[in-house]
């Protein structure tokens, strides 16, 4: 409430404040990376890397915080009103639950999912040497494996994925830019996690040739535990103002495959008094409409 | 070379919940009852002290600066005494705290609104607050068939208190409690009963009756009808017409509730 009558003062901290105010087409979502009390070198690492793969839409806190995201959630709400977070990737690291990393997303300032994953194996940005591509470039996502469609926590776990991944929503999209793929498989209870850049050959025609190079960090997941927000939790936050959506035209549809079709009310017409396509030579002429029945038309004579 | 993206398909929730409208202020609300719209300012006026095109507020405004004013003329009827200049300053500071005080006097109104409006749904496990927690175990309370009246208390839940707006029939006061009050009470009615002034004032009630119908229809039917300033103005003649026929009607009524009442 302190926010309604205390006005600010400078036309700055009025831009600042705007930005943070609930509006109907939203910011992009920022993430922030935070360090439990206990994080080892491989999940500094991972944080590290998913820093770099989401810049500029992501705080990495350097400090290390003691505190548990499954039991108390009120340090991670606070952290997300101070920096305006959304999204978060908590790293710890002890003997019951080891290289361990809790993604998760809030709504409203509080916690709406999280999803404790494992860290099997790691494979960092530095270790594989190659080119990198740009910061900031909006990848591709992939989700492998029917485990992404059936299983409920797997469903929420690939919404989630996407949210944190997906960077600026835009209408349109430069092809060259196009470098960077994040591919997720689900198998036998494991998420792999694989990064790839394109790479595009010189082909025979104007479509070039695509090849995957591995880049980037690579992770083998294991999924924990989980805490995910109840049913109308959920699809209240999915909830979208009206007037976001797109204004229907009367007498224009679209099918799956792009098409628009549309409708045309005519009155009724009579056929015989169609007009058609003028064809010169069908054209009756008025020594034809009298010779019509019998007798040589004048053309064939003259010829004759 | 650019593609076009398709729209999007797959649903995320969102960051926020979405907007709400906030309700109009006092002073929108009348001009939308007016017909009233907003006229848009230039932003530079022309200064004819220095000849040129100067902005109407601000650093180097047209009217020059108003601290060095140096001169305050003494209007026709004050008292010579009075420091002109002390009464300009003091004009200045009122006006800025009633334009602070309305400001929040809306704001405390749409607070108000939004409150009482769509109820807040609960915040997830953990996050309620003591206030959240007591006003939805109140409002379960009385959800039942019989408003909560036989519903169990628990071990330390306390008494409800009786409600600030009992409303008039719902005020159960003891028998023999406050006698001076109830003598009161009966010598007022005796006093209403015989005097001569109706008790109801017609003429009130009527303009009341006839501002609210207007105020209905103007809000009904929306932004079209007072978009137009002269819409706005015949309403404002209707109310007119209306208060005359108030008066007319005021006329022939007390001969009818003078015989009626008795």
């Amino acid at each position: 409430l302190i926010q309604y009558y205390r006005k600010p003062k400078t036309k700055r901290a009025k831009r600042f404040l705007e930005k943070r105010e609930p509006k109907l087409k939203e910011n992009t979502k920022n993430a922030m990376l935070i360090k439990g009390g206990n994080a080892n070198l491989t999940v500094t690492e991972v944080l590290k890397d998913i820093y770099a793969v989401k810049k500029p839409f992501a705080v990495l806190y350097k400090k290390k915080n003691i505190t548990r995201p499954f039991e108390d959630q009120t340090s991670l709400e606070f952290f997300s009103k101070k920096s305006d977070c959304s999204l978060f990737l908590f790293g710890s690291h002890n003997k019951k639950r080891p290289n361990n990393l809790i993604i998760g997303r809030m709504f409203d300032y509080h916690v709406l999912d999280m999803v404790e994953l494992g860290i099997e194996k790691f494979v960092s940005l530095k270790d594989l040497k190659n080119s990198k591509c740009p910061e900031g470039t909006k990848p591709m996502l992939i989700f492998a494996g029917d485990m992404f469609d059936v299983n409920e926590e797997y469903r929420r776990l690939k919404s989630l994925l996407i949210d944190f991944f997906r960077g600026p929503t835009v209408p349109s999209i430069r092809l060259a830019g196009l470098e960077y793929v994040l591919h997720f498989t689900a198998v036998d209870g494991k998420i792999y996690m694989r990064s790839y850049k394109v790479l595009l050959k010189k082909s025979g025609c104007k479509i070039p040739r695509i090849e995957l190079e591995e880049m980037g960090p690579s992770l083998d997941l294991v999924m924990r535990r989980t805490h995910l927000a109840s049913d109308d939790l959920y699809k209240l936050s999915l909830k979208q103002p009206k007037a976001l959506k797109p204004k229907k035209k009367k007498n224009i549809s679209h099918d799956v495959f792009g098409t628009t079709y549309g409708r045309i009310h005519m009155q009724k017409q009579d056929l015989a008094k169609l007009q058609t396509r003028k064809m010169k030579g069908l054209k009756k002429r008025p020594a034809d409409k009298s010779a019509e029945d019998g007798g040589v038309s004048p053309k064939k004579s003259k010829s004759a | 070379l650019v593609a076009r993206l398709p729209e999007p398909t797959f649903r995320l929730p969102r960051e926020k919940p979405p907007p709400r409208p906030r309700p109009p202020t006092r002073w929108e609300q009348f001009a939308r009852l007016k017909g009233i719209r907003r006229r848009k300012r230039t932003s530079l006026v022309w200064d004819e002290q220095a000849k040129e095109w100067r902005r109407r507020w601000g650093y180097k405004r047209a009217g020059g600066d108003p601290a060095r004013a140096w001169l305050a003329e003494v209007p026709a009827g004050a008292d010579p005494e009075e420091d002109q200049f002390a009464r300009l300053r003091r004009e200045k500071r009122e006006r800025v705290a009633r334009n602070e005080l309305n400001r929040l006097r809306n704001l405390a109104r749409a607070h108000r609104a939004g409150a009482a409006g769509p109820a807040a749904p609960l915040h997830p496990t953990g996050h309620q607050s003591r206030e959240e927690l007591g006003h939805v175990a109140r409002v379960a309370r009385v959800s039942t068939a019989s408003l909560g009246r036989f519903q169990p208390r628990l071990p330390k839940e306390p008494a409800e208190p009786p409600s600030r707006n009992g409303g008039r029939k719902r005020r159960f006061e003891p028998l023999l409690g406050n006698l001076a009050a109830e003598r009161s009470r009966q010598l007022e009615l005796l006093r209403d009963m015989g005097s001569k002034k109706p008790v109801l004032d017609i003429t009130r009630a009527v303009n009341k009756q006839l501002r609210q119908e207007e105020a209905e229809a103007a809000a009904a039917k929306g932004k079209k009808q007072s978009q137009r300033g002269k819409r706005g103005r015949r309403q404002q003649r209707v109310g007119r017409s209306g208060k005359k026929s108030g008066a007319r009607r005021q006329q022939q009524r007390p001969a009818g509730s003078g015989t009626g009442g008795r």
